[in-house]
């Protein structure tokens, strides 16, 4: 049984949010009500014990994908690349686990309040995690496809968690455009399998080099429209102006949990961009190498002006997400093992400290009274010292201050792109980044703790338990990754390896048709026998 | 002499496309939504048509001497499945929308004639 348990582990975080959230959409929401108190508990509590096995499984995951074991698991035992697989390396394992880490404290300050101002908050929640897990695990695109809606359209009513004039105005804009983005992504994998005969990620990787001459050109126009798509849902300039308004709108949960969902739009670039249209790709490798790096310095500027520019704290949080999204695709855009062992490491730093942040400026902008979340003197908060240091530790790592993992995950970046063409510019756009966000956020937090107003009134009571354990655990989550800096640099390094290594990757996906010289798909040609 | 088959569903999609992205740039929900909804109409015969466009050819494997590719009608069912979801979840938002702020815009301005809300 526990054998047969273990084989089925790289599709239990994609079911058991599944099973979750169809469990609490049978108990039940009805919105407020004093009768309904005991089913929000119920389901907050099924929602967290839910989320704690799903840590648990991804610990799990994690720990058997860093011995170098690719999990292959075939749907119904189809083999690939016939069926849908599921493949978990170190790097999905790793945004597994980041999913797990994220949601749990998240569910712990939404059962502390959020979860009540709106019907089947849980639910969702679990749809969003399914979603998440599942286009982390998948190794197929149009499943890739498949999961991106699940998590999507959990994220559109999430989005609106709450409602409000300001979040149905920006909510009709973030679904609009995200359905958009949908259509294109499914044109982008119809003219790959039209060009490939396949949407396999592993079979892709193989028939990808084989596409040459005028195809190569509709290819490699497939692949930049896969681009625009995931460099929309990653924030990459010029497609990020929608982040902030989005995410600052949003609930604090909400918005916290978003923190990982902008890291898929991330890591759907690294698989296709980075991986499939990589070194190897024959006529088409290196496809975005001149896009990616000049977008991702770009975004990482506009974000730190975003951050200077900021008017109020929710707003500041997002726009340090679009600058540390340029970071990390800083780094995957400089293609090399050290830099993608870098972007693994940053992103994992940063998407815990901005998830922490957001529920950070939230307690703090509720001890405000009635001047809350935006950026101007008021009477001083309930717990200064508490906050401040919370803050003040967040916003150190952010700017990449030692010995904090944000530090450590730009050291690694900068060292990698020792040697580049465009180690300068990478250079600079870090530092000055770094140095910017540092002033936006000194003048944020002298703002908030400093600069207060005697003469208003307080009565401001102090952030309760949950709420404040909620958002110690993503701080200190983050701050551990500097205490395991180096078991942890060697996992990305050895993911970054893993990666670059098509030839493990094909044989474990496509080891019965022989690997990279697995030749059983190509552009349907309709003939019967013969050719297929 | 006829134009191909492939002639005109290619400037068929192309023709829809153009008129679904003119309705999505339109200022009001209602015509945004039809926008998108064409538009995903577009795509799904786009997909369809990528599994090449046959002529008397056996929908599935059997005897005939040609097999149309069965793949992307199999994508192209999922995608109308998601397509039909999330256009009734747009509806039903762009309803909600125009509740809260008393217009059908889509920035939620309101309108000059009415005088505002």
């Amino acid at each position: 049984m526990s054998m047969s348990l273990i084989d089925q582990l790289p599709v239990l975080p994609v079911l058991l949010p599944a099973a979750t959230a169809v469990l609490l959409l049978l108990i039940g929401d009805h919105g407020g009500g004093e009768h309904n108190l005991r089913r929000q508990t119920l389901s907050g509590r099924v929602a967290i014990g839910s989320a704690l096995l799903g840590l648990i499984i991804a610990i799990q995951l994690f720990l058997q994908a860093g011995d170098g074991m690719l999990m292959v698991y075939r749907m119904g035992e189809w083999p690939a690349p016939f069926g849908i697989v599921l493949v978990v390396d170190r790097l999905s394992a790793v945004m597994v686990l980041l999913t797990s880490l994220v949601a749990l404290p998240v569910l712990l300050y939404a059962s502390g309040g959020w979860a009540g101002h709106g019907r089947y908050f849980y639910a969702l929640f679990q749809f969003q995690l399914m979603g998440l897990n599942g286009a982390f695990v998948t190794g197929d695109l149009f499943n890739l496809f498949v999961f991106f809606e699940v998590l999507l359209i959990a994220s559109y009513v999430l989005m609106l968690h709450g409602l409000g004039r300001e979040r149905l105005r920006v909510g009709v804009h973030y679904v609009v455009l995200n359905l958009s983005a949908s259509a294109l992504f499914l044109i982008g994998l119809a003219l790959l399998y039209a060009l490939t005969g396949t949407l396999n990620m592993a079979d892709l990787a193989v028939r990808v080099p084989l596409v040459t001459g005028p195809d190569a050109v509709v290819l490699q126009v497939a692949a930049l429209l896969l681009l625009v798509v995931f460099g929309f849902k990653a924030a990459l300039a010029p497609l990020s102006v929608w982040l902030p308004a989005t995410y600052a709108a949003a609930s604090a949960p909400v918005a916290a949990l978003f923190a990982i969902m902008t890291k898929v739009g991330v890591y759907a670039i690294w698989r296709v961009h980075g991986v499939i249209f990589g070194a190897d790709a024959g006529a088409s490798a290196m496809l975005v190498e001149p896009l990616l790096l000049p977008l991702a310095v770009l975004t990482s500027a506009i974000g730190v002006l975003g951050v200077l520019a900021a008017q109020t704290l929710p707003r500041l949080v997002a726009w340090l997400t679009v600058a540390s999204v340029g970071t990390i695709l800083m780094a995957i855009g400089l293609f090399g093992a050290q830099a993608w062992s870098a972007a693994l490491y940053y992103l994992a730093h940063s998407t815990l400290t901005v998830a922490g942040l957001f529920l950070l400026v939230e307690l703090v902008a509720a001890q405000r009274g009635e001047v809350g979340s935006r950026i101007e003197p008021a009477s001083p908060v309930a717990q200064p010292t508490m906050l401040g240091l919370m803050l003040l530790l967040a916003a150190a790592s952010s700017v990449g201050l030692p010995p904090l993992p944000g530090f450590i995950g730009k050291l690694m970046l900068l060292q990698a792109s020792g040697g580049h063409a465009h180690a300068t510019m990478v250079w600079t756009v870090v530092l000055l980044a770094g140095f910017l966000s540092l002033l936006g956020l000194a003048r944020a937090g002298s703002t908030l703790f400093w600069h207060v107003r005697s003469d208003m009134p307080s009565g401001a009571s102090g952030a309760s338990a949950p709420l404040v354990t909620a958002t110690g655990f993503l701080l200190a989550a983050s701050v551990a990754m500097s205490i395991f800096a180096g078991p942890l640099q060697r996992y990305s390094e050895a993911a970054a390896e893993q990666l670059r290594d098509r030839k493990a990757y094909a044989d474990a996906v496509l080891g019965e048709q022989g690997g990279l010289d697995a030749r059983t798909t190509r552009p349907y040609t309709g003939q019967s026998g013969g050719s297929r | 002499m006829m134009p191909s088959m492939e002639f005109l569903v290619a400037t068929g999609i192309g023709w829809v496309t153009v008129c679904g992205i003119w309705l999505m740039l339109r200022g009001r929900t209602f015509p945004v939504v039809l926008g998108l909804t064409v538009l995903g109409y577009a795509v799904n015969v786009f997909i369809f048509a990528m599994g090449r466009l046959w002529s008397n050819a056996q929908p599935i494997v059997g005897n005939g001497p040609q097999i149309a590719d069965p793949l992307p009608q199999a994508l192209v069912l999922t995608a109308i499945v998601i397509g039909f979801a999330t256009t009734g979840f747009v509806i039903e938002l762009a309803l909600r929308s125009r509740h809260e702020s008393g217009t059908d815009h889509v920035d939620g301005r309101p309108d000059p004639q009415e005088g505002g809300t």
